[in-house]
């Protein structure tokens, strides 16, 4: 399946058929109680396309062996297609070099990898982790547990009242004890696009290595980590369309050179006795036992099939959908946004006024429509607006513009039955 | 889904809206805090108890409608009942939660089997039985509960089922 192939003649941003792409999903097809699917969850999980699907079929039924190993046809067969995947990823993030990119069980085990193999040993007793106030727990506890073991202290930076980072307290937070940061690009709990670059930049003047956590950015923009020029990226599969249990961690080669392994076992190792250990090269070091090789080599098909799209059709359609679903809930009285930055990805969180957020989710459920309820794993950011939780629509490239308005009959129906 | 439109009937939302019982006892013989970490909602509950009779209860807190709901009807149903009357109801409420309670047979929950239909959504079992979790937490002297204990019977049904 070759999606929009025709269209990718074209240099528009708008000139792809988005019902055509629509249609490559078969979930999509779905009935809930009769009434059809109205997927508005893709910032927790996105679906998969035929191409993905029947990507995995091909492995599983005709290619699937251990790789790195035997010597036979299909071992050989799957450490190809798995090597290729990799070189794929490599070229979704525009990275150096393939062995820049190891594949991990997804971004919260591509954030663990870097506190162990990186904080572990580099971060010492009294050296200071910045963090926002956006991050996800996945990049908030990982952090705390080093800066237990080590004494060292996690500072925070603040947002404002739209969602946004302050970057002038950021600048202020770095000092001589300054070591490292970690930085979301994408707020999962507001949308909120952080100016990652210009803080990268300003950490490099300071000599702090930034790792970022590129889960919710990674399906919505164009990710060049030599431009970012970041040191660390994280991101996972099947927010991109692809399977779960895989994501890639990206680290610059002398970084991941001088880091200690995180899991010791099989592949990860050069040779083994019982006196000496040494270790692989990269990116084997950081892949002990056997990866989700089916799943890594479905992560390569999807990032395929979102490239022959395009990330950047796909941004700008989102876009189109976001400003649309923005406008038509600003309409309804009650109904506030939570997270207005000025740049934003398409999640929509909002509050209605008197109803918990978990009835708005079961009465949206009754139409259909699936959002998500609850502090998505971002605690500190329902602090910082005094609110115990959110509802979230989040949009994908196969949504519709009738899907915005479904859920925004959805939402006064939960009004009129709260009333 | 159908299960959605049973479960926010008319006495749901009423109780949500005017929740009886609402508030704290000044001289409380007991209490408890109950919490629910997946969601954050948190509710206090206060009692008199004498001569094993509870004379007054209420409860307070922020949480969903459901969890609302069921604390308020649930203050209503055990003031003046015997604390062994009081443990029959949560017991009873639990199970009806849970889907195992059989509305046909013999029961004392009256009007509360209008959460009959929590047992379809397992997400939310959790708010309905909070109040009641909170409760027997507070007749048997315990400071708190919540809904991810290690004795959480609804956790414990729920990873039965999975």
């Amino acid at each position: 399946m070759k999606p929009a192939n025709a269209s990718l003649k074209s240099e528009s941003l708008f000139d792809i058929d988005w019902e055509k792409i629509r249609a490559d999903f078969p979930i999509l097809n779905l009935k809930i109680d009769e009434k059809p699917l109205i997927y508005l969850d893709n910032a927790a999980s996105s679906q998969m396309p035929q191409s993905v699907i029947d990507r995995l079929v091909r492995y599983q039924t005709a290619q699937h062996a251990n790789i790195n190993r035997a010597v036979h046809y299909l071992s050989e067969i799957a450490t190809m297609e798995y090597q290729r995947a990799r070189c794929t990823l490599q070229q979704f993030i525009n990275a150096r070099e393939d062995r820049e990119v190891i594949f991990t069980s997804g971004t919260t085990d591509s954030i663990n990898l870097v506190m162990h193999g990186y904080g572990r040993k580099f971060i010492k007793s009294g050296d200071e982790i910045i963090l926002t106030t956006l991050e996800h727990h996945s990049n908030i506890v990982p952090w705390q547990m080093l800066a237990e073991e080590k004494g060292a202290k996690i500072r925070v930076v603040p947002i404002n009242d739209k969602g946004e980072l302050q970057i002038d307290a950021y600048e202020k937070l770095f000092n001589e004890r300054t070591k490292f940061v970690g930085l979301i690009h994408v707020s999962n709990a507001l949308g909120t696009i952080n100016p990652v670059k210009k803080m990268i930049d300003f950490a490099h003047q300071h000599g702090v290595p930034v790792l970022i956590d590129g889960a919710q950015a990674a399906p919505h923009m164009p990710i060049d980590v030599q431009v970012l020029d970041c040191d660390f990226y994280a991101f996972s599969a099947h927010k991109l369309c692809g399977p779960t249990g895989v994501g890639i961690l990206y680290g610059k080669t002398d970084l991941l050179e001088a880091m200690q392994p995180f899991k010791g076992g099989g592949d990860m190792i050069a040779s083994v006795t019982f006196e000496k250990t040494v270790y692989n090269t990269i990116p084997h070091k950081f892949e002990a036992g056997t990866p989700p090789i089916a799943a890594a080599i479905g992560f390569g098909a999807a990032i395929d099939y979102l490239t022959a799209i395009g990330i950047e059709r796909i941004a700008a359609y989102e876009s189109t959908l976001l400003d649309y679903a923005t406008d038509c809930l600003n309409e309804i009285p009650g109904v506030k946004i939570i997270g207005t930055a000025a740049n934003k990805a398409a999640v929509l969180s909002f509050v209605i006024d008197g109803i918990h957020p978990h009835d708005i989710g079961t009465i949206l459920n009754q139409d259909g429509i699936a959002v998500r309820t609850g502090h998505h794993c971002a605690q500190p950011v329902m602090h910082r607006f005094n609110i115990p939780a959110t509802s979230r629509a989040s949009f994908a490239f196969y949504n519709r513009k009738s899907e915005v308005d479904a859920l925004v009959a959805g939402i006064k129906t939960v009004q009129k039955i709260f009333l | 889904m159908m299960y959605t439109n049973s479960l926010y009937q008319e006495v749901i939302l009423d109780h949500n809206r005017k929740p009886r019982n609402y508030g704290k006892l000044d001289h409380a013989s007991h209490q408890a805090v109950g919490h629910n970490p997946l969601c954050g909602d948190h509710l206090d509950i206060t009692l008199q108890i004498e001569n094993d009779q509870i004379n007054n209860i209420a409860f307070q807190g922020e949480s969903c409608a459901i969890c609302k709901a069921s604390a308020s009807m649930m203050t209503t149903a055990v003031k003046g009942k015997s604390r062994l009357d009081a443990e029959t109801l949560i017991h009873e409420f639990r199970e009806l939660a849970t889907g195992k309670l059989d509305i046909n047979q013999s029961h004392h929950l009256g009007r509360l089997t209008v959460f009959s239909g929590i047992r379809d959504l397992p997400t939310r079992v959790k708010c309905a039985v909070l109040p009641w979790h909170t409760l027997h937490a507070a007749l048997n002297a315990i400071a708190s509960a919540s809904t991810e204990a290690n004795d959480d019977p609804v956790q414990t049904v729920i990873s039965g089922n999975s």
